[in-house]
């Protein structure tokens, strides 16, 4: 059972649902980060088959096992995906001393025509400084509906964040996010440990829905990414969607977006 | 004698008006002088389309507008408003 002092709250999920990521600085300790990070030199994390419980993946003494059975990191996959969710795959993903070159703009998988969503989290087992990379983002992205690297011909984009972060630092970030790896000019191989996990109940008030009706929220649903331009009230379109379906909430409404769509009267005046 | 080669600029608009402003951008240089990549640049190299043009680059393609197709009326994928630019530089021999 989690103890709901570790479950994201209102506000967390609503940034989720605008920005398509959260970020948690500095969440795991420095001991466990160096564990990590040799577990990663050695590539002795071993991974397991997609679609087994998550709970079956890992020793108990697997450095990995033990940061993802952080009542923090299980208040994150708890909140996002529920309980037992599904291991999809893992990597350890290594940029090479002087490699100059960023990775071409991409999103994981395939067209994902779902509203039910997996989560990625990115975690840092060292420092990262912006020489050293770390991985792009670009917030907002998740709802965009692409075929993997069918954006490689983008190469900036106003409002686009390098993971810049200390060790231990964790991004949780939803299946959909627009990514490239960026330029290490350092001197050390940089590291980053993905990991996907997939629902196994539908994912319907699972954090701490204690502030769910905060005055807050339709303000933080409504942010604007300046990259979208023209295109940033569809997105307020798909969010709401997406509200709608994180707190099954069929009303919800930011502004009056859905709503003016939706009123379709049947009823004949009368003369 | 010298050559030619193409440079181009790709640029991605707020709207499908050349003068407004630019959302994100790419570079590719024909003549290997400049080897642009992903995240190295924070700030656009000109403010739109028409800025550009005024320092001597050509607009060779327009992105052509569709009505959205029936059930598709909100959904996002790409950037829409994508300008395709060019200049052609003298290279040594």
């Amino acid at each position: 059972m989690i103890n709901n002092d570790y479950l994201l709250d209102s506000k967390q999920m609503a940034d989720f649902v605008a920005d398509g990521f959260l970020r948690f600085d500095e969440l795991v300790p420095k001991e466990l980060n160096e564990t990590a990070h040799k577990a990663m030199e050695d590539r002795t994390i071993q991974g397991g088959r997609a679609g087994l419980p998550f709970s079956q993946i890992w020793t108990q003494d697997s450095p990995m096992r033990r940061i993802f059975d952080m009542p923090e990191v299980q208040g994150i996959v708890h909140s996002m995906v529920g309980p037992d969710p599904l291991y999809d795959h893992q990597a350890i993903h290594i940029v090479n001393a002087g490699n100059h070159s960023g990775q071409i703009w991409h999103g994981d998988a395939i067209i994902d025509t779902r509203m039910h969503f997996d989560i990625q989290f990115f975690y840092f087992s060292h420092d990262t400084p912006r020489e050293m990379g770390g991985t792009m983002i670009l917030p907002g992205s998740h709802y965009r509906r692409i075929c993997e690297t069918d954006i490689a011909r983008y190469q900036n984009f106003l409002g686009q964040l390098p993971a810049v972060c200390k060790a231990g630092t964790i991004m949780v970030v939803h299946h959909g996010m627009w990514h490239c790896a960026q330029p290490n000019l350092t001197d050390q191989t940089r590291y980053m440990f993905k990991l996907r996990l997939n629902p196994t109940v539908r994912q319907v008030r699972l954090w701490n829905t204690d502030d769910v009706d905060d005055p807050s929220i339709p303000s933080l649903l409504s942010k604007n990414h300046k990259w979208y331009g023209n295109d940033v009230r569809l997105e307020f379109v798909n969010r709401i969607k997406f509200w709608r379906f994180l707190t099954g909430n069929e009303q919800f409404d930011m502004g009056y977006w859905l709503s003016r769509l939706e009123n379709t009267p049947d009823n004949i005046a009368v003369a | 004698m010298s050559q030619f080669r193409q440079k181009i600029l790709v640029l991605y608009l707020h709207t499908p008006n050349l003068d407004s402003h630019v959302v994100a951008w790419s570079e590719y240089d024909g003549t290997g002088k400049s080897h642009a990549t992903t995240g190295d640049s924070d700030q656009p190299p000109y403010n739109s389309v028409l800025s550009a043009m005024k320092d001597g680059w050509r607009v060779v393609q327009f992105p052509q507008q569709f009505p959205a197709h029936p059930g598709m009326e909100y959904q996002t994928a790409y950037l829409r408003f994508e300008y395709i630019l060019e200049k052609m530089e003298k290279i040594d021999d």
